[in-house]
């Protein structure tokens, strides 16, 4: 399970946070120092992980994260998550809020601590996506880009998911990403279980 | 890095000169985010930081509560509270509105409250009541937005006594036809499974639906909830290992839609999550691990060294093949993946390397004198991380032989450590290690505990004063340990002692105290006079002074010394601190006293290690017996108050009128017994192997491992490659071992996967695997000879009971169907009808040759339920198998009434006995059949009435139900009574008897046919049960079946509790023991010898029900029935 997603710039100051357990605020703020502590000193060519810190819960869990310009994307997890696993989720997270980004009508070349601040909301759409409730939920990055897009045009028009598909489509597809979401071929998957194992 | 920094400040005047473009409000409401946001990078310091935030917090409150505010403001408004809350300033003035956004908003300012309120508040927050409401409109909203962003704060936080209320609706979002609903109800019951697992106990086989759904993100998100449930019982989900297996033979084969492919590897988190169930799944189970070895050796195959997110797969598989029952050839592949993590440039991936290396040297060596360069040369890594793994993966190939180098390496990277949480762990190792390997025990401790300091868990310092008290075997040696410990501490005392962490000086203390006596030239003055020392120093906390005064209460044995004890005494006799003063005070007497200090302390003998503890505490039982005596309440153990106490505190559960008659105590009951049996097994096995692993590693010579230490330089390849022969004998000896362990495990628990009866279930699961389920439900009612149909449960039935009635049926008549298997299965559960003709004198003709098919039909049914029996015992209910023929006496009842009125009467024995209305069944051109149910003290009787309204024919009827009665004859315009007595087998919420009546006219014609069915409510079944109160409490306790529920009381001004417990005597026929004040007793009984006990009790305003019985079900099922009764006007 994931306890927490910390992402702070290069100076310790929060960017977003966000915990799937809960802490006091006092203590929220103790981790994040404490975090930004372990992580800030560490070198760009050592590994991303690192054991968690006293406060987070002890030997069980870990910190992965990675860092990107003036941004370290921090994700505490406990043992029953995949160290590798983990990181590339962070790296789609952020993909995925790039995509965002771009889609959006002010064009960034790519995420810097800047756009972070300004879409914190949308920040934390994209992450309620990914992880609900301390669990993976999405993986794919169109998937993702389009359930908050489709949110976003709810303003818009009241049109509802299901037209909203196709304009999400519309606003990635210069992205060269592949760009049908999932959720329009669920009919054709064609996935299916052989007779019987002979067990 | 820089340039970054430079292009966002010069990206900062832009974006705001756009932001403040007037006409569009979205960009201005960022605009005033940017202007906080600009402040405060302005800033230079904390304390200006927090000036401005404080006067922006200020400004934010006047306007959240100022009522010109709009929705649209609002959600700008909450953005910036949430930003000041991010850095750590409290807001919480704006939670309440959060709140308000969340309940009164559209979509978007909806989605603003509801972010909002998940990162403000937390589950136990009482604010957060506020919002169930808008939880369950939203849950209920037609917009699929909403439901989103009402299951996603679901999952981040709800109160967890609210479940409830919302419980049924998240399940029924999980039919729902989009799959992101689905995914997100599957994540929602995930959580309420974590922080409630009684609550969502009845719901396990929807896991299972959503682990067929057939999408495949449905089903990755119904994996989060097997690995949970795996990880605490993996016995109970065996027969899902070939379901597992073949949806990652799927996987990995390329099977799903491209979509899931990241940097084209096929789901690979899925792939991850697969492998770790695996892994828990077959995991000291050969015959499981044996169904796995395909799929896994197809995962290494498959997976190209291309990407990271391979490297996962890999990891995880690796792992897998190392927790599973061993097989050679995969051994093989696995290891050599270890070499390429280990070996990998990368250093993410050669961590990972060492962390599987950690993990697989405990079960073979031999891999790590393999990789032994590499080991050496990250002990040196400049990534403390590396080091310390390394130090792990050391800690766990440690033996007699390399055991100092391993110490001295741990110790020097203690003195570099600088991080808390890395210093306990490797302190702890440590002193596991001097422990074990107790050779230079002290002055490895020594340094454990000047290096750990005052962070090292308390079970270090006390472990090892437990080990110099009770010493080692030989009475000289010990002598010598202490003294040298002894003359060491002193020295060390004598040093700079201020520099010395808290809890060394207080194991200093104690030794002193204890031992100093064994060095004859050492005066307890002198002692005293350095332990006074450590009392003057500023830096000793009050507990090391307490330990300190101890020691010297000890010691005060010769004269110069009690003198100087009794000075310390009075000093902090007059501590502020009650410890302290306390010990002064033991000193101050003991001092003085000096027979009484021989006597409590004896100077030299030691600590009497025979004191008897009486852990029963007998001594007490006088005590116990006389304050019960006086009227005290008798003890309750932990459980039964904490219980006590939440029911008083629980809140009322189902404020929106939402019945819950479903809550299984039958699934609960197999969830409760098979944990114990998995303990005791796996507990069994895991030891086995533990010690089996214990016992080769210590046979193992590692000498290698500490030459390589040498200052000399490395010895390399040349030793390795003998070692590794040396190394390759025990490994064939230890898999008989554990392979003997796993037969043993095999025979002791008793596997589900071992009947090949599963295999049934587990092929249907497999078929219905992204199939749907639409065949599976529409099983439900069936033509079929006879049968009670169970209206609420199939589920249940399918699960406990499809696998052996199907091999039943199968083996009486292997041509049948399987569909036709599960048809006859229901005939297993229900009312069996035996019918006796009750019209004696009826013509007793032939047998129809046509009625046959059907009567085969039905004696087969009847064949199977005497085959499966012995099966069935374990259901604990009714042996007997239902309707029993009454034995009443053939009675004239065609009751021939001369003026033309076919209108049924009861026989007149029944007449005494409460009925039901008499319901037309079903009828054809000249015969209606109609039924009541009369409820006598000891069963219901089913009375059948057939009546032939035509006016000439004579009928030939034959009636089935279960088993065919004989022909009879009806008479025109006459009235033919049957009587089925039923006894209940399983309750239910409702029963429907199904029966079929054959009938030709005239006697001898073609038959004809008609089906009928005939619903009757538990209700029927239940008598009064009338007994004391006494019995009652004495039956309550021996009942293990229950069911707590809140109810709604009958409004009544002055006793409700009265009034709603005469109503469910009058509608249910309830037997009110006693009324105790705001509780109150009841009790009744299902027939006459299943009883039932229901204890209410009336709590804020509403009924708090709590059923029990010996009979699973039963209290679900009667609650239901309380519940409809009290519902009804």
């Amino acid at each position: 399970m994931i306890k927490a997603i910390l992402i702070f710039n290069n100076h310790g100051k929060p960017r977003l946070i966000r915990f799937y357990q809960y802490f006091t605020e006092d203590m929220q703020q103790q981790i994040i120092r404490e975090t930004f502590h372990l992580v800030s000193k560490r070198d760009d060519n050592v590994c991303n992980f690192l054991e968690g810190g006293s406060l987070i819960g002890g030997s069980d869990y870990k910190l992965i994260y990675r860092h990107y310009a003036t941004l370290y994307f921090v994700f505490c997890v406990d043992s029953s998550e995949s160290e590798l696993g983990i990181l590339d989720l962070i790296q789609v997270s952020c993909c995925s809020f790039e995509v965002f980004v771009e889609t959006l009508d002010k064009c960034f070349e790519n995420v810097c601590e800047l756009d972070l601040i300004f879409h914190m909301d949308k920040v934390h759409y994209i992450l309620q996506e990914v992880v609900m409730g301390g669990m993976v939920l999405e993986t794919n990055m169109n998937e993702i880009v389009a359930q908050v897009e489709v949110q976003n045009r709810m303003e818009k028009s009241e049109g509802g998911l299901s037209a909203a598909p196709a304009r999400a489509v519309s606003a990635v597809k210069n992205m060269n990403l592949p760009e049908i979401p999932r959720n329009i071929n669920i009919g054709d998957i064609n996935i299916k279980v052989p007779s019987l194992s002979p067990f | 890095m820089s340039d970054v920094v430079e292009k966002t400040l010069t990206a900062l005047p832009s974006l705001l000169s756009l932001d403040s473009q007037p006409g569009s409000a979205k960009l201005s409401s960022t605009a005033k985010l940017g202007n906080l946001i600009r402040g405060i990078t302005e800033l230079t310091s904390k304390h200006e930081e927090e000036k401005l935030i404080q006067h922006e917090l200020a400004s934010i409150k006047e306007q959240v509560s100022s009522p010109n505010t709009t929705m649209r403001q609002m959600r700008e408004l909450m953005v910036r509270a949430v930003y000041c809350e991010m850095l750590g300033y409290e807001a919480s003035f704006s939670y309440i509105h959060a709140i308000k956004l969340a309940q009164q908003g559209n979509v978007l300012e909806k989605r603003v409250g509801y972010l909002a309120v998940s990162l403000f508040l937390n589950e136990s927050h009482e604010l957060l009541l506020l919002l169930v409401n808008t939880v369950l409109k939203d849950l209920q909203s037609t917009n699929l937005i909403e439901v989103c962003m009402a299951l996603t704060v679901v999952c981040q936080i709800f109160p967890k006594d609210m479940i409830p209320v919302i419980l049924p609706i998240v399940e029924e979002k999980l039919n729902h036809p989009k799959e992101i609903i689905r995914r997100k109800a599957v994540l929602a019951l995930h959580k309420f499974y974590l922080i409630a697992p009684n609550q969502v106990q009845h719901i396990h086989n929807k896991f299972r639906k959503a682990l067929c759904d057939k999408d495949p993100g449905v089903m990755t998100a119904s994996l989060h909830i097997y690995l949970q449930l795996i990880q605490e019982n993996a016995e109970a989900y065996k027969d899902l290992t070939a379901s597992f297996v073949t949806i990652l033979k799927q996987v990995v084969g390329g099977k799903l839609p491209m979509d899931f492919n990241y940097h084209s590897v096929p789901a690979p988190w899925l792939q991850i999550q697969l492998l770790r169930i695996l892994s828990l799944l077959g995991k000291n189970d050969q015959r499981t691990s044996e169904v796995m070895y395909e799929v896994l050796d197809e995962s290494l195959r498959r997976a190209e060294m291309n990407h990271n997110i391979t490297y996962a797969i890999l990891y995880e598989c690796v792992k897998c093949v190392y927790t599973i029952h061993p097989k050679s050839e995969l051994l093989e592949k696995a290891a050599k993946c270890i070499g390429n993590f280990v070996l990998s440039p990368k250093i993410n991936l050669k961590y990972l390397g060492l962390k599987a290396l950690t993990y697989v040297v405990q079960q073979d060596p031999k891999l790590a004198l393999q990789h032994q360069m590499t080991i050496i040369e990250c002990l040196d890594h400049s990534d403390v991380i590396i080091k310390r793994e390394t130090l792990e993966l050391l800690f766990r190939i440690t033996n007699a032989q390399n055991v100092t180098v391993i110490v001295e390496k741990m110790l020097d990277f203690l003195r570099l450590s600088k991080d808390d949480h890395m210093t306990i762990d490797i302190v702890g190792k440590v002193a596991e290690l001097a422990e074990k390997y107790p050779f230079k025990h002290y002055s490895t401790m020594n340094a454990v505990f000047s290096l750990g300091g005052d962070m090292m868990q308390p079970e270090i310092p006390n472990g090892f004063l437990k080990l110099l008290s009770e010493g080692f075997d030989s009475e000289e040696e010990d002598r010598k340990l202490r003294l040298f410990a002894v003359s060491s501490y002193i020295s060390l005392l004598q040093g700079e002692p201020s520099k010395l962490p808290q809890r060394f000086l207080q194991v200093i203390c104690w030794v002193l105290g204890e031992y100093s006596f064994l060095k004859e030239d050492l005066e307890p003055s002198v002692v005293l006079g350095l332990l006074t020392k450590l009392l003057d120093m500023k830096s000793s906390s009050s507990e090391t002074k307490s330990w300190v005064l101890v020691a010297m209460t000890k010691l005060c044995w010769s004269e110069a010394a009690v003198s100087e004890a009794q000075q310390v005494a009075e000093t902090y006799s007059s501590s502020f601190d009650t410890t302290l003063r306390q010990r002064a005070q033991e000193l101050q007497h003991l001092s003085r006293d000096s027979q009484l200090h021989s006597r409590v302390l004896p100077p030299g003998g030691r600590l009497e290690p025979d004191e008897v503890v009486d852990s029963s505490l007998s001594f007490l039982d006088g005590f116990v017996s006389e304050a019960l005596s006086a009227g005290a309440a008798p003890y309750k153990p932990l459980h039964q108050r904490q219980e006590e106490l939440s029911r008083s505190k629980v809140l009322s559960l189902e404020p929106y009128g939402l019945s819950l008659p479903i809550s299984t105590s039958s699934c609960s009951i197999t969830d409760r017994q098979s944990p114990t049996l998995l303990s005791t097994s796996s507990g069994l096995s895991g030891d086995g192997t533990d010690f089996s692993h214990r016992g080769s590693s210590t046979t193992l010579r590692l000498d290698g491992v500490k030459r390589v230490w040498g200052r000399e330089g490395y010895l390399a390849q040349k030793k390795p490659v003998e070692e590794v022969a040396q190394v390759e004998v025990p490994s064939p000896l230890r898999s008989p071992s554990q392979q003997g362990d796993a037969n043993s495990c095999r025979s002791k628990t008793p596997t589900p996967t071992a009947n090949p009866e599963c295999d049934q279930e587990k092929q249907q699961l497999a078929s219905s695997l992204f199939g749907g389920l639409s065949s599976q439900s529409s099983v439900c009612l069936i033509s079929g000879a006879a049968k009670m149909v169970n209206i609420q449960r199939f589920r249940r039935k399918a699960k406990g009971q499809r696998s052996s009635s199907t091999t039943n049926e199968q083996r009486a008549n292997p041509t049948v169907s399987s569909a036709s298997a599960v048809d006859n299965l229901l005939c297993n559960n229900l009312l069996e009808a035996d019918t006796e003709p009750i019209n004696s004198s009826a013509k007793q003709t032939f047998q129809h040759p046509h009625s046959l098919s059907v009567a085969n039909g039905a004696c087969d049914a009847e064949a199977i339920l005497t085959d499966g029996d012995p099966k069935e015992r374990n259901q604990p209910l009714s042996s007997e198998d239902f309707v029993e023929a009454d034995d009443s006496p053939p009675r004239e009842d065609q009751e021939r009434s001369k003026d033309s009125c076919l209108t049924p009467h009861l026989p007149a024995e029944l007449s005494g006995f409460s009925h039901s209305e008499i319901i037309p069944l079903c009828s054809s051109q000249s015969l209606d059949l109609s039924a009541c149910h009369v409820q006598t003290d000891n069963s219901v009787v089913l009375v059948v009435f057939i009546t032939n309204t035509s006016e000439d024919a004579n009928l030939q009827i034959q009636v089935f139900c279960v088993c065919e009665s004989p022909v009879e004859e009806v008479r025109g315009r006459s009235v033919s009574v049957r009587q089925y007595s039923l006894t209940v087998k399983m309750p239910l919420v409702h029963f429907e008897l199904v029966g079929m009546l054959s009938y030709s006219i005239p006697a001898g014609m073609p038959q004809a046919m008609m089906q009928f069915s005939y619903k009757l409510p538990l209700t029927s079944f239940i008598r009064p049960l009338t007994v004391s109160t006494e019995e009652y409490g004495s039956m309550w306790l021996a009942f293990s079946h229950d069911t707590k529920q809140n109810l709604t009381l009958i409004k009544e001004e002055r006793e409700p509790l009265t009034a709603t417990l005469n109503a469910l005597n009058k509608k249910l026929s309830l037997h009110v023991v006693e009324i105790i004040g705001v509780e109150g007793l009841v009790a009744c009984s299902l027939l006459q010898d299943q009883p039932c006990l229901m204890h209410c009790r009336v709590h804020a305003g509403r009924l708090a029900v709590w059923l029990r019985s010996p009979v699973p079900d039963l209290p679900d099922c009667l609650l239901y029935h309380c519940q409809r009764a009290l519902q009804e006007p």
